[in-house]
């Protein structure tokens, strides 16, 4: 028992890692507001490509989602950061990191607005149409409206999906939350400050699962 | 041309591609192990405590809760190295697939016990009634009647979050279990060529596309014949 | 008819608080042996309530309930066993989706008495028989009409031979085409002999097919008798309000 304390909840490894760790939240944050927004609009952008008249545009949208979907992020990520430079490229972990995040990340946003979108029936497009509607006034003010509302709790969802997937920043050096908790440990020898990240994590993210849960209910019921 | 020649020799070099394909497809043995592993265990242990809580016991249910919004709040890359970094100093030692497997089945239950237990709360309460007036018990109406009801409906969102959560099988290369990634970033070092890192990447997308049209697939085509 | 048979439903004194509405309060009630005993009343008069609380699935306030002398209320009745004696039909059939008409009468038959797999089969297509459904034993419910699924769920009940069965407004989710189906097979019940508490608005079926007619209203009953005399010579005031607003 005390191992554990000792090894997972020192108070006082976790004061001395308190500053380091909260740079590295800040970083965290920086990556968030930088990919969730990109990844929102790029998931429109390849939902809406996906819903093309043209079968070859349709087909190669959903190629796109799928083959990101396909793909683990980590491997996106090490691909661009250790791969690009072969050619010459040297991107920065933060750009290497926004690059395979928004490509990662927009493909599932992709697919969530477009189940929201097929959830709207024909009707919607239909009632619009005849009244006047161009087909993207139809899309923004009658159909996506109700598509979104359908899938938030899957938007949400994937929101906090994001958001741990910062973490993996860690692995190209980017000094974001787990990296500077690793490093503090890798120094103390101590988990504690693992354990510290860990807890701003859940600070973060609980009350959002939490909402999740209750927003599945509510569309479920 | 030049160029494109140059481009061909980085990423798609025949002679690295020979000498190293062996340790890549190790890799992929590695990772199907593993992802098979975390498959079963995962929704076999969310099955189950999705049916441990249907019993509505009010600790245990609690337990359920927060063993479950913990583990779909953290990211798996955090619990891996607690895991990895923090049991040997407690006198526990785990070797590293062990670890993974262990981290990505709690994940995948967490998840999988909450979609299980959505299917179970949207079965109507009228075929728990009709199964109960023939006399079925709580367990046969569970088994026979809302259970099979209630994994139809999880299998589409349960297919696409297991997807998920089996592609975190390549985070094992952060505490060097030898998957897909682990060897080819090791070739990469290696060989200093780029080839390596796209062999990898083909081996994800050949193994993982199958699954993920089929995650498709079921969302479009399973849908419950409503009465 | 049987006189001085022992009641095959009798219950007595029932009452029923959801929180701090009382929706029955205080219902008396016997049913004979191959009667059939309609209920009639406005919505919330506590009649799906009456049905529900026969097996259970209201838990009962107060009161006692006996089938076939078996008290319903005591610690050492086995419910399970119960219920299988009383079969119900719901207003929104609550057939099971996911199997076909066969499976969803043969359910109970393997799992719950234990019947051989053969000998479920051969009670389930006689039940399914009865009720003009054999043909229709390996169709999912989905692919059948309202009609048809509310004949499979009674089928269901029927297969295992209940002492009484409990009807709960089972036409009301039918197109009105549909009704006359479903309302032959319990006239084909009732001439068969099986006991019956019914809960319908369907006026005619109750002339010609029920011994008495119940009314309730609050949560008591008003008024009972047989159908001749409740529908054209109802005593209350409240009665004759009401099935004069059903007739219109």
């Amino acid at each position: 028992m005390e191992a554990i304390v000792q090894q997972f909840f020192n108070l006082a490894i976790m004061e001395r890692a308190l500053p380091l760790i909260l740079s590295g939240l800040e970083q965290t944050i920086v990556i968030c507001l930088l990919v969730i927004p990109l990844g929102l609009i790029g998931g429109l952008a390849f939902a809406i490509i996906s819903l093309s008249r043209l079968r070859t545009v349709r087909w190669a949208a959903i190629a796109g989602i799928d083959f990101f979907r396909a793909i683990p992020p980590l491997v996106l990520l090490i691909f661009i950061y250790a791969g690009l430079p072969f050619a010459g490229l040297r991107p920065s972990p933060m750009l290497a990191v926004a690059i395979a995040f928004f490509l990662n990340t927009s493909s599932y946003y992709g697919e969530i607005y477009r189940a929201g979108i097929e959830s709207v029936g024909q009707g919607q497009w239909d009632a619009a149409r005849s009244t006047g509607l161009y087909g993207y006034q139809t899309l923004a003010y009658v159909v996506l409206p109700q598509a979104v509302r359908n899938v938030l709790p899957d938007l949400v969802s994937n929101t906090v999906e994001v958001v741990k997937l910062t973490s993996i920043a860690s692995v190209v050096a980017l000094p974001e939350l787990l990296y500077s908790a690793d490093m503090a440990r890798s120094v103390t020898f101590n988990s504690s400050p693992i354990v510290l990240a860990a807890a701003i994590y859940l600070v973060m993210l609980w009350p959002i699962v939490r909402l999740i849960s209750r927003l599945e209910r509510r569309v479920a019921a | 041309m030049e160029s494109w020649s140059r481009f061909l020799d980085t990423f798609f070099n025949w002679e690295v591609i020979e000498r190293y394909f062996p340790a890549i497809m190790k890799g992929v043995v590695v990772t199907i192990e593993i992802a098979a592993a975390v498959v079963v265990t995962g929704t076999l242990l969310g099955l189950a405590l999705a049916i441990m809580r249907t019993f509505r016991l009010l600790a245990v249910n609690a337990l359920i809760v927060v063993f479950v919004d913990i583990f779909r709040a953290l990211p798996p890359l955090v619990l891996v190295l607690l895991v990895y970094f923090g049991l040997p100093n407690i006198g526990i030692n785990l070797p590293s697939f062990a670890v993974l497997w262990l981290v990505l089945a709690l994940v995948l239950a967490a998840f999988a016990e909450e979609i299980f237990w959505a299917g179970i709360l949207s079965i109507p309460k009228g075929q728990w009634e009709a199964a109960r007036c023939t006399g079925l018990g709580f367990l046969g109406t569970l088994t026979y009647v809302v259970l099979p009801q209630a994994i139809r409906l999880t299998v589409p969102p349960l297919t696409n979050r297991t997807i998920a959560i089996t592609k975190n099988t390549a985070l094992g290369t952060v505490i060097g279990v030898g998957e897909i990634l682990n060897q080819a970033t090791t070739a990469q070092s290696f060989s200093g060529n780029a080839t390596p890192l796209m062999m990898g990447a083909i081996a994800y997308v050949i193994l993982f596309i199958p699954v993920v049209v089929l995650g498709r697939f079921l969302e479009t085509r399973f849908t419950w014949r409503r009465v | 008819m049987t006189t001085g048979a022992l009641p095959i439903l009798e219950i007595r004194g029932l009452r029923k608080r959801f929180h701090d509405v009382e929706v029955l309060r205080g219902i008396d009630l016997v049913v004979l042996p191959q009667q059939l005993v309609f209920v009639i009343g406005p919505s919330g008069s506590g009649k799906s309530t009456l049905l529900r609380c026969c097996n259970r699935l209201e838990e009962p306030s107060a009161g006692s309930i006996r089938v076939a002398g078996v008290d319903v209320m005591a610690r050492s009745t086995d419910i399970n066993a119960m219920r299988r004696q009383i079969g119900m039909v719901f207003q929104s059939f609550n057939l099971y989706p996911h199997m076909t008409a066969l499976r969803n009468v043969t359910l109970a038959l393997a799992k719950v008495l234990g019947k051989p797999r053969a000998e479920a089969e051969r009670i389930g297509m006689a039940a399914l028989d009865r009720v003009g459904l054999a043909d229709k034993a390996r169709s999912y419910p989905g692919e059948l009409s309202g009609g048809q699924q509310q004949r499979v769920a009674i089928a269901r009940a029927l297969a295992l031979e209940p002492k009484v069965m409990l009807f709960d407004e089972p036409t009301s989710a039918l197109d009105p085409e549909l009704v006359g189906s479903v309302l032959n097979v319990m006239r084909e019940l009732k001439r068969g002999g099986m006991t019956m508490l019914v809960v319908s608005h369907e006026m005619r079926f109750a002339r010609d097919a029920a011994d008495r007619v119940i009314f309730m209203d609050h949560g008591v009953i008003v008024e009972e008798g047989p159908p001749q005399q409740m529908f054209s010579a109802p005593s209350e005031a409240r009665t004759r309000a009401f099935i004069a607003e059903l007739a219109r």
